[in-house]
């Protein structure tokens, strides 16, 4: 059965028809076609497809679709202004917080929730906010290094 | 005033050439690649670990609206497979099924739930043969045959004795013998494996997007597979989520994907699970070492026996090569003679094991450097006294004509002595805490490719055109391990360009030049050469345009990167003028370069297979663990690693540094939670949480100590450093254990587990266990 789903996604009021078990995962990739989200397991192994739901990390391969009906989504794409990237991108990107990418939109999104919350976290908590996302080609060291930057970067102003 | 000078783009901290695309979403990986009218592909997988294939029936399948295509094995009777000798694979199983989750037949249909309604409906009927779980099962004598060609499963043998062991160990003050067993473990990259291909019937063309290290590799068995012309065939490469050498080799779903296309006249993608991920994972095999060491008073090996069999699944794939690099690469790390090797890869009942980073050498040099360890302690030596007594005079050849030239492990094994403060902590250590030591090494590329027809080993080009951009055209696959950016950087430095004047071109068989693929750690040292051939022949192209133009003679020609000069007291002509010149010749210019490594090499002949572990370069590596043990869990925690690695020259500090923690994390996978578990066939942990891939949680700080031993022949000095750091954690770790606890792990991975028993084991063996008669 279709249901109307009336939400924000990256800012923008959207409707749509979904069907009542489409997962929010699919539904970001196959319907609307914003492919940056991730689908890295068979379901709630690997956080390789985290958004945003009013702020909070939240696995999508775990969601529905409709159960997202009046919140607010923000997916990888949201992030970054007038074409520069954010502090958490910026982060990845020059502390090498990304290799193969594949795991990157995941931590990156799990990253900028943490610091919405916590602009300041000590490593511990970035390490306690990180500890549901896979990455397979890092090692997680210049992830950490990546968010303590992109905090750094935030609080200095210099970037979103 | 403005001093121009040459760009400087090698041996800094440079980010990624294509790092934004991936931190903001954009970066486009195989499954991402969508078209309206788009198929989906399913596959239908054995549920039988061995059988005859009696039927495959599809009829229901075939019935159910949306369902657009179905293939079987009855569609195609070729064969596949990496090594030109061992093509024993069909892409969807034809007489038999030789492992459970091996492809039997595959749905096109028009979404993704009714391709897999479809493939609920196909029923397989088979006679059930015997299966062999393990290699020594297989090996029984009264063991059929998995391959009729390949009679006691033996896939290949390896034997050699090169020196006198027998003499060796006689001359030896301490000989020991111990077994070890490294359970299977897999990739498991990040991004699931995934194919999109698009069959235009009008013009009879096929166009592939893979989720390949080797589009090359590709090309040729889709043309094998699909019995078309090469030229027939496209092969794109886009982004590759990870591949550690699981896609070093031509998969069944990129050819079932072209046999589904094909057959319908249009485009399908198929995406398969995580599940399918690790049922069909082409990792490193499981593996049993029988390990013969003599040593010396002095710390000088004497003498190296070495027995391995590995398990290594229903089909051939690389298991030739494995088996081999596991005897050859005993050598070209410490100064051995007297050396024997038996290796066996076996055919088993299991999925296909492939080429998992550090190929053939990981199990092996865990075993090594244990029982080095061991010994050395027997002896009362230190481990560091005990490698540096054992240490190559490079340049040289080894006993199996391996070409040493630069070898930095001296300078790794000093570095992480000196950064763990091993001399003044070793013996200071507090209960239950400990520190370990190991060595590794690894090839940079083969120097033979497992398909050679003659060309040079590496081509690159470059396209310069009006708008003065400088374009570099290669087909190395960027996986993730930042090939681009390698290629970039040199020929950027060459040219003394900045970066931003440079783009690559890469994973598109249409535009670039065929490249062999991201494996064996090839790309920096065999590309890199190219790259820099190309580089300096457009620079030659350069320079005479300057020359016309300044009117000077191209050897008073100096080259500052965006300005041309005829002497400093010259204002010479900036690039773009340079450009114009050098264009009114022959409108748009191309530039090719090559490499090819040298005979030396090549390896030798004293045995059957002796070119496999021949390189221009071997990486070296010295790694320091630091552990805690709970002796009440088991639980072990690696507090911090140290790892030196000797790339010959960082051509990027950042992606060295990168490449060398994902290696050491890896090996600390291997080593402590990850092994692929089987109950008759049926995978126990094929998904992530059993599975258990180290979380930020369990992981510690690597620091790492760039060594540069200036190769002869690398591009700039440059050697590898995305695999040879791997094999040294494993040991290192377990060498750490047995300082911690007093006790040796000989068989891998080590779980709380295993810890907690032989602890407990060796408190009942002492009679120490408390009374706890208050228990319930
Ligand atoms: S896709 Fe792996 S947790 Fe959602
Ligand atoms: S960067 Fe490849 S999985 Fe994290």
């Amino acid at each position: 059965m279709a249901r109307i789903l009336a939400f924000v996604l990256n800012d923008r009021a959207r409707t749509d028809a979904v069907p009542g078990n489409l997962l929010l995962l699919d539904y970001l990739r196959e319907v609307v076609g914003l492919t940056g989200t991730k689908t890295g397991c068979d379901g709630g192994e690997c956080g390789a497809c985290t958004v945003l739901i009013d702020d909070k990390p939240t696995l999508s391969c775990l969601t529905l679709a409709a159960s997202v009906e009046g919140r607010r989504v923000d997916t990888v794409e949201s992030l970054g202004t007038d074409g520069q990237l954010s502090a958490v991108q910026r982060g990845f990107h020059e502390k090498l917080g990304a290799q193969c990418g594949y795991c990157t939109p995941g931590f990156i999104m799990a990253s900028a929730g943490l610091l919405r919350k916590n602009p300041n976290p000590s490593e511990a908590e970035i390490i306690a906010a990180l500890g549901s996302n896979i990455c397979r080609c890092t090692g997680y060291v210049k992830i950490i290094e990546a968010v303590q930057y992109a905090a750094a970067l935030r609080a200095q102003g210099i970037a979103p | 005033m403005n001093k121009i000078v040459p760009a400087h783009n090698i041996g800094g901290y440079v980010p990624m050439i294509d790092g934004p695309e991936k931190v903001s979403g954009r970066a486009k990986y195989t499954a991402d690649i969508m078209a309206p009218g788009m198929l989906a592909g399913r596959i239908f997988r054995s549920p039988y670990s061995h059988g005859e294939i009696l039927e495959v029936d599809i009829a229901a399948a075939l019935k159910l609206p949306g369902v657009k295509a179905i293939v079987t094995g009855a569609d195609c009777d070729k064969t596949f497979g990496v090594l030109p000798i061992a093509r024993s694979e069909h892409p969807l199983a034809r007489d038999r099924v030789r492992y459970r989750g091996e492809p039997v037949a595959a749905v096109a249909a028009i979404d993704d739930t009714t391709a897999l309604a479809a493939v609920r409906l196909i029923k397989l009927k088979v006679r059930e043969l015997p299966a062999y779980y393990t290699a020594k099962a297989a090996m029984a004598p009264d063991a059929i045959a998995i391959h009729d060609k390949k009679p006691g499963n033996l896939e290949r043998d390896v034997l050699f004795e090169l020196g006198n062991t027998a003499q060796g160990f006689a001359e030896a003050d301490l000989v020991r013998e111990e077994t070890y067993n490294c359970a299977e473990v897999c990739q498991n990259q990040m991004e699931m494996h995934a194919a999109v291909a698009d069959y235009d019937a009008v013009r009879g063309r096929m166009t592939v997007h893979a989720s390949t290290q080797v589009p090359y590799y590709v090309h040729l068995m889709l043309s094998q597979i699909l019995d078309m012309n090469m030229s027939r065939i496209r092969v794109i490469k886009p982004h590759v989520g990870g591949g550690f050498g699981c896609r070093t080799e031509t998969l069944n779903v990129e050819l079932i994907t072209a046999l589904l296309a094909r057959k319908i006249g249009g485009s399908v993608r198929t995406v398969i699970t995580r599940e399918e991920t690790f049922i069909t994972h082409r990792g490193r095999p499981e593996t049993d070492i029988k390990l013969i060491i003599g040593l010396r008073k002095d710390g000088r090996i004497t003498a190296v026996e070495c027995e391995c069999d590995q398990r290594g699944g229903a089909h051939s794939g690389y298991g030739v090569v494995t088996i081999l690099y596991s005897g050859s690469m005993l050598y070209a790390i410490y100064d051995l003679h007297n050396v024997k090797y038996l290796g066996r890869r076996v055919l088993t009942n299991t999925p296909p094991c492939g080429a998992f980073r550090g190929h053939g050498t990981v199990d092996i040099r865990f075993a090594f450097e244990s029982l080095l360890d061991r010994m050395a302690g027997e002896l009362g030596l230190d481990p560091f006294a005990v490698r540096r007594a054992n240490y190559l005079n490079a340049p040289t050849f080894t006993d199996n004509d391996l070409m040493v030239n630069s070898y930095g492990l001296p300078e790794c094994v000093d570095w992480v002595e000196r950064a763990s403060g091993w001399k003044a902590r070793k013996n200071t250590m507090p209960k239950g805490k400990g520190l370990g030591m190991a060595c590794s090494h690894y090839i940079s590329g083969a120097s033979k490719p497992v398909n050679w027809t003659g060309e040079p080993h590496a081509t690159v080009k470059i396209k310069l055109d009006f708008d003065g951009s400088v374009v570099v055209l290669s087909g190395a696959a960027e996986i993730g391990q930042g090939s681009s950016t390698i290629l970039v950087q040199t020929v950027a430095e060459v040219l003394g360009l900045d970066l931003s004047r440079i783009r690559i071109v890469t994973g598109d068989s249409d535009i670039v030049p065929k490249d062999n693929g991201s494996y064996s750690s090839r790309v920096t040292f065999l590309v890199g050469n190219a790259a820099i051939d190309a580089a300096q022949n457009l620079k030659r192209v350069l320079v005479a345009a300057a020359a016309r133009k300044l009117e000077a003679k191209p050897e008073d020609i100096e080259c500052l990167g965006e300005l041309y000069r005829a002497g400093a007291q010259d204002k010479g002509a900036s690039f773009d003028e340079v450009v114009v010149e050098a264009l009114k010749d022959t409108g748009t210019i191309t530039v090719t370069g090559n490499y090819s490594t040298i005979p030396e090499s090549h390896g030798g002949k004293k045995y059957r297979g002796a070119a496999i572990g021949g390189t221009m370069g071997y990486s070296y590596s010295a790694q320091v663990v630091e552990v805690s043990v709970d002796e009440e869990t088991g639980v072990v925690t690696v507090d911090k690693v140290w790892v030196a690695h000797d790339c010959g020259k960082a051509l990027n500090r950042l992606t060295v540094e990168g490449q060398v923690q994902g290696s050491v994390w890896m090996g600390m996978g291997q080593a402590m939670s990850e092994e692929v578990a089987y109950h008759d066939g049926l995978m126990l942990t094929a998904n992530m949480l059993d599975y258990r891939v180290p979380t930020i949680q369990d992981s510690p700080p690597i620091e790492v100590g760039i060594v540069e031993s200036n190769d002869p022949h690398g591009p700039f000095g440059a050697k590898e450093a995305g695999e040879g750091s791997l094999a040294a954690f494993l040991p290192a770790l377990t060498n750490a254990i047995a300082d911690a606890i007093g006790i040796r792990f000989n068989d891998l991975p080590v779980t709380p587990d295993r810890v907690f028993e032989a602890i407990e084991k060796r408190r009942r063996a002492l009679g120490k266990e408390k009374n706890s008669s208050g228990g319930a």
